[in-house]
């Protein structure tokens, strides 16, 4: 009996090589997933390349001026198109000013005050919110909120006419088309997929941290900002991101609203241009250099708002990284 | 309160304290026991979206004394602690019936302030739960909401509840390095030391055991009888021999199941020294699960 049970047990190499048929479909499932992973990158790379192609005769002549001069005046050929540039940086700009502090709120009011009836009731508005057509945003800020805002901006203008910086900054408004109206509208528009994101994480904030915050005294306030803010802090930015993304695309709402004028002043009221709201409105009928700008424009979007999400990510890993000790 | 009114304060003896509160008689004049019960609760029931999961509880827990919850899994007993802080507001649809008295006041009363009975009532949770941040900012984080800003003053109080928890040799030199990378008894005791930092009245620890090692156990055990002095402590434990062991009284709860079988009701089945209670209790059900026969 001894010497049998240190005999080695037999097995061959094709026991443990299983059935070639039964793992066939997790190989198929795997290669498939891989392709579908890799296509987003190919498709990526391919709408880079392709646009960047079609555009490239504005870029080449118009050199870096494209993107550092101001004179827009296509009827002449020239395609600088830093003002259209800031219009969308400053739309982007009110947008996140006015959507991000609403949506932050929104979120805490359904994760932490709201009783679970009402709580319901809100994300299915928000959801509805979400849904509604960008050009019926549009419409209704050019019909009905452009008039009484341009009632409101030469009001706010005619109040802070004597202080320095703010009589440049809200200055007068000719039509209530405006960077402030076209921001306003676009936060609007991305309150609802910043709180959806922003809910998503405050939920996973552990409750066992902020049932120890409040054992010990905190109020709920103090409870948010010592547990659910610093635990939030990446996927917030990683929604504002989104929501940015979304706001410096938005085309039809704020080729409504922004007034189609490029200009670069500080005055917030005053006429704009954004960059998606140009290509919508002329790619038709341009032809030739024209056509080939307005492209260009789309690439510098597209480069633009990949540089801040690369950005922005790179902060919220440095944040991590310093988080933990202090 | 300071330690020094507690030590002055008379000895409770068995004599003028009614043990067993369960069964207090009608003509047992409650107001002789005020000055020393810190909690009283007069027919305390828990109710969770209107279901009743704990009912008539009449329990006195007194100064400088450490009093064990025990009961099987279902019994309210955990539920019963968290009324002694208001924690059971946070869960929603959680109400509660009868009075929870603490030094004399309702804790229930519109008028009390659930923040300021925490700040004075301190809690240590099943598992540790300290924050992302370091050692240093997980102690003063009470203090800080209490309103403490000198950095000086919280250095102090930092190094006062670290040796009061008997971790400060262990980490004195690494008060900045973050609380998650501690060992999970040592998590605890810093918990029980940010506890504690808040100068709190009382300590609720609920199973604050249940997740550590038999050795981080007896260090936290250890903690307990040296803060026994200076805190009156009550503790949630499914561990028998941990009651047997750290405490002076022991509360025995129970469960009814409805006729249905789906409903649990946890009451309070008596409260005793704590050899009474495991040596001769005078509830049979008390006897049956002290002697592992039920539960």
């Amino acid at each position: 009996m001894t010497d049998l049970s240190l005999r080695p047990a037999a097995v061959t190499i094709d026991d443990l090589a299983g059935d070639r048929n039964a793992t066939r479909p997790d190989t198929l499932f795997s290669n498939g997933a891989k392709v579908a992973g890799y296509l987003v990158l190919v498709i990526l790379a391919a709408i880079a390349v392709s646009t960047t192609t079609k555009a490239w005769p504005a870029f080449r002549s118009e050199g870096v001026g494209f993107f550092l001069s101001d004179n827009w005046v296509p009827s002449q050929g020239h395609f600088g198109a830093r003002a259209i540039i800031y219009g969308t940086l400053v739309v982007s700009a009110i947008a996140l000013v006015v959507a991000v502090p609403l949506s932050i709120g929104i979120a805490l009011f359904i994760t932490e005050l709201a009783p679970r009836r009402i709580r319901s009731s809100i994300t299915t508005v928000m959801d509805v919110l979400a849904s509604v057509p960008s050009v019926v945003f549009g419409l209704w800020g050019f019909l009905i909120l452009r008039p009484d805002l341009k009632d409101f901006y030469n009001g706010v203008a005619d109040a802070v006419s004597g202080i320095p910086v703010l009589r440049s900054v809200f200055g007068e408004s000719l039509s209530g088309q405006s960077f402030m109206t076209a921001g306003l509208i676009v936060g609007l528009m991305i309150v609802p997929i910043i709180t959806s994101i922003v809910r998503e994480v405050f939920q996973t904030v552990p409750i066992n941290e902020k049932h120890g915050a409040l054992a010990l005294g905190s109020t709920r306030w103090e409870m948010i900002r010592g547990v659910v803010f610093p635990h939030s802090t990446g996927g917030v930015v990683g929604a504002v991101m989104l929501g940015l993304g979304r706001a410096m695309g938005e085309t039809i709402a704020v080729a409504l609203v922004i007034g189609a004028s490029p200009q670069i002043t500080a005055n917030l009221f005053g006429q704009g241009e954004a960059m998606p709201s140009v290509i919508a409105r002329n790619l038709n009928e341009a032809s030739g250099n024209y056509r080939a700008a307005l492209i260009g424009l789309g690439v510098g979007l597209f480069a633009l708002t990949i540089l801040i999400n690369i950005s922005a990510r790179l902060l919220v890993k440095r944040a991590n990284a310093t988080k933990g000790a202090r | 309160m300071t330690t020094n009114e507690r030590a002055d304060a008379p000895a409770v003896t068995t004599a003028t304290a009614p043990i067993g509160a369960a069964r207090l008689q009608p003509n047992e004049e409650i107001p002789t026991v005020v000055t020393e019960a810190v909690f009283e609760t007069r027919d305390l029931s828990v109710l969770y979206s209107g279901f009743r999961a704990v009912r008539d509880v009449n329990l006195t827990i007194r100064r400088g004394e450490i009093t064990a919850f025990i009961g099987s899994s279902g019994c309210g007993k955990s539920t019963v602690l968290r009324c002694l802080n208001r924690m059971n507001d946070l869960i929603e649809g959680a109400s509660v019936e009868g009075e929870v008295r603490y030094r004399g006041v309702d804790l229930y009363d519109p008028a009390v302030n659930p923040v300021e009975v925490r700040r004075r009532i301190g809690m240590v949770f099943q598992r540790p739960n300290p924050f992302p941040k370091s050692i240093w900012h997980n102690i003063a984080y009470g203090p800080r909401v209490a309103g403490v800003k000198k950095k000086s003053e919280l250095d102090d109080i930092v190094e006062r509840s670290l040796r009061r928890a008997a971790l400060w040799d262990e980490v004195k030199d690494r008060l900045d390095a973050s609380a998650m990378g501690m060992s999970g008894g040592q998590q605890q005791r810093l918990c029980i030391a940010r506890a504690i930092a808040s100068e709190p009245e009382v300590l609720l620890m609920d199973e604050p055991c249940s997740a550590l090692d038999p050795i981080a156990t007896a260090r936290v055990e250890d903690l307990m009888r040296e803060l026994r002095d200076d805190y009156t402590i009550v503790i949630v434990t499914h561990n028998m021999q941990q009651a047997a062991r750290a405490s002076d009284m022991t509360a025995f709860f129970g469960v009814e199941v409805n006729p249905n079988g789906d409903r649990r009701t946890g009451m309070l089945v008596e409260c005793d020294t704590t050899a009474t209670i495991f040596s001769n209790p005078s509830d049979e059900r008390t006897e049956n699960y002290i002697t592992g026969r039920v539960g």
